[in-house]
């Protein structure tokens, strides 16, 4: 058998290769997450100073709400044909698919992020008060709050009727304290008003813990009936 | 039931009082059966009768409600690198080729020899060059990919659940031949099929199966078909 670190590289390797040839979950996540920016940009108008105290719960609402479209997309590609069966009737460890579809997932919402940042700056007229680099590392973390979770509960929602109404059923709610630390240490950031280490310590213990919960508890949910 | 020529020879899968229920329905009703190395089982029987709950939890994709199934000695998660599964779906990724299918399930089982998925590509006389997403491919062409993906690791039982459907008669035969060869490598072999007779000749027995039991096992396929 290969080694799992193998497993995971070739499965998110296929993923993104799919993701490259059907743009499925890219492009809902790009235009619904432009649609929010746009929208939200007329409904508040807000001036520079403002924008500074708003941005940081715009932002996460806006990339919260597009990545459950690509998270949702994560499972239902395996659902086509019944090709998670091909993985489960394997000896392939059911953790190295669940990183690499969380890794898969990170890159995407990555990606999203790196397109929409510059469009948050110029709607919003935001300038960095605080330290860029603290940012940059809330940011990776609060990322990966949104995907751990999120790849964990689309695989529990996935064989539900109503997977893609189940998965921000379940989501939202979990997600409440690392959305607490996503807001507030990127406000700080963005303000330079409080220091932001309590909330990178806050995200980091969040993904320690949610984390390890998704991998001790992944083995159960991908084979359950 | 027919007598085994084999009973001296310790079964290499033996199923014990097998019942599957989902939620009230029941879908296998106390199955208990011994299968042998080397030979070709074909599972019959009419819509509902069980057939791929049974090769499904062979296949350890359904979990027992009671009963027990041992195949190798283990069960059939402890030797799944054992088992090639083919399920009515392809199990196949419309979106890549066939040739990139097959390499990416190898690498779940560790086969990263390209060689090996190219030789089960022209076992089911298809081409390893053939650069199209499967999701173009004709149905025949799906299920035969589906067999080689079942094959990737070489397995000592294979479970194939409706290989013939939408297959021409051609293909169909052709299919009949990549198995009998693979019987005499050793391989135990299930075929779920409604085309019972392109097997007849070659399956060394036949499971009759209805209403989530094993009514009767035959040697022929004319037998099962006067005993019902």
């Amino acid at each position: 058998m290969s080694k799992p670190s193998g497993i995971m590289r070739a499965t998110l390797v296929k993923d993104l290769r799919l993701e490259w040839r059907s743009k499925d979950a890219i492009n809902a996540m790009l235009f619904f997450a432009l649609l929010v920016v746009v929208i939200f940009s007329f409904s508040f108008d807000p001036t520079a100073e403002e924008s500074r105290h708003i941005a940081g719960g715009l932002i996460w609402v806006a990339f919260l709400f597009a990545a459950v479209v690509a998270l949702n997309q994560t499972w239902a590609r395996e659902l086509r044909n019944q090709v998670l069966d091909g993985f489960r009737v394997s000896p392939a460890p059911p953790n190295a698919l669940f990183l690499a579809k969380a890794f898969g997932n990170f890159i995407f919402v990555a990606v999203l992020e790196m397109l929409m940042a510059p469009l948050f700056v110029i709607f919003y007229n935001l300038r960095v008060i605080g330290s860029f680099p603290q940012l940059l590392l809330l940011v990776a973390l609060g990322t990966w709050a949104l995907v751990v979770n999120g790849t964990f509960f689309a695989a529990m929602s996935l064989r539900t009727r109503s997977r893609e109404i189940m998965l921000p059923l379940l989501l939202f709610p979990i997600s409440i304290p690392a959305i607490i630390g996503m807001v507030n240490g990127t406000t700080a950031i963005l303000t330079g008003d409080d220091p932001a280490l309590f909330w990178i310590v806050l995200l980091a213990t969040y993904n320690l813990v949610f984390t390890t919960g998704s991998l001790l508890l992944f083995p159960t949910v991908l084979h359950a009936e | 039931m027919a007598a085994n020529s084999s009973a001296q020879i310790a079964p290499i899968i033996s199923i014990a009082g097998l019942i599957k229920h989902f939620g009230r329905f029941a879908a296998l009703r106390g199955v208990a059966a011994e299968f042998f190395a080397g030979k070709i089982y074909a599972i019959l029987g009419d819509n509902g009768a069980g057939k791929t709950t049974l090769l499904r939890s062979l296949a350890g994709l359904a979990q027992p409600t009671r009963g027990t199934i041992k195949i190798l000695g283990g069960t059939p998660r402890q030797v799944c690198a054992e088992l090639g599964y083919m399920a009515h779906p392809t199990l196949l990724y419309e979106e890549m080729s066939g040739m990139e299918n097959l390499r990416y399930f190898g690498k779940l089982y560790g086969i990263t020899d390209e060689k090996r998925c190219e030789e089960l590509i022209r076992a089911v006389k298809l081409e390893p060059t053939l650069t199209r997403p499967v999701g173009q491919y004709s149905q025949g062409m799906r299920q035969r990919m589906s067999l080689a993906r079942a094959l990737l690791n070489n397995p000592k039982v294979l479970l194939l659940d409706e290989p013939f459907s939408n297959v021409d008669m051609r293909s169909g035969r052709e299919m009949v031949e990549l198995l009998t060869r693979l019987r005499t490598e050793g391989k135990t072999i299930f075929v779920v099929t409604h085309q019972a007779s392109l097997l007849d000749g070659t399956a060394d027995e036949f499971i009759w199966m209805d209403s989530g039991q094993i009514v009767t096992r035959t040697r022929t396929l004319a037998e099962g078909i006067t005993n019902e």
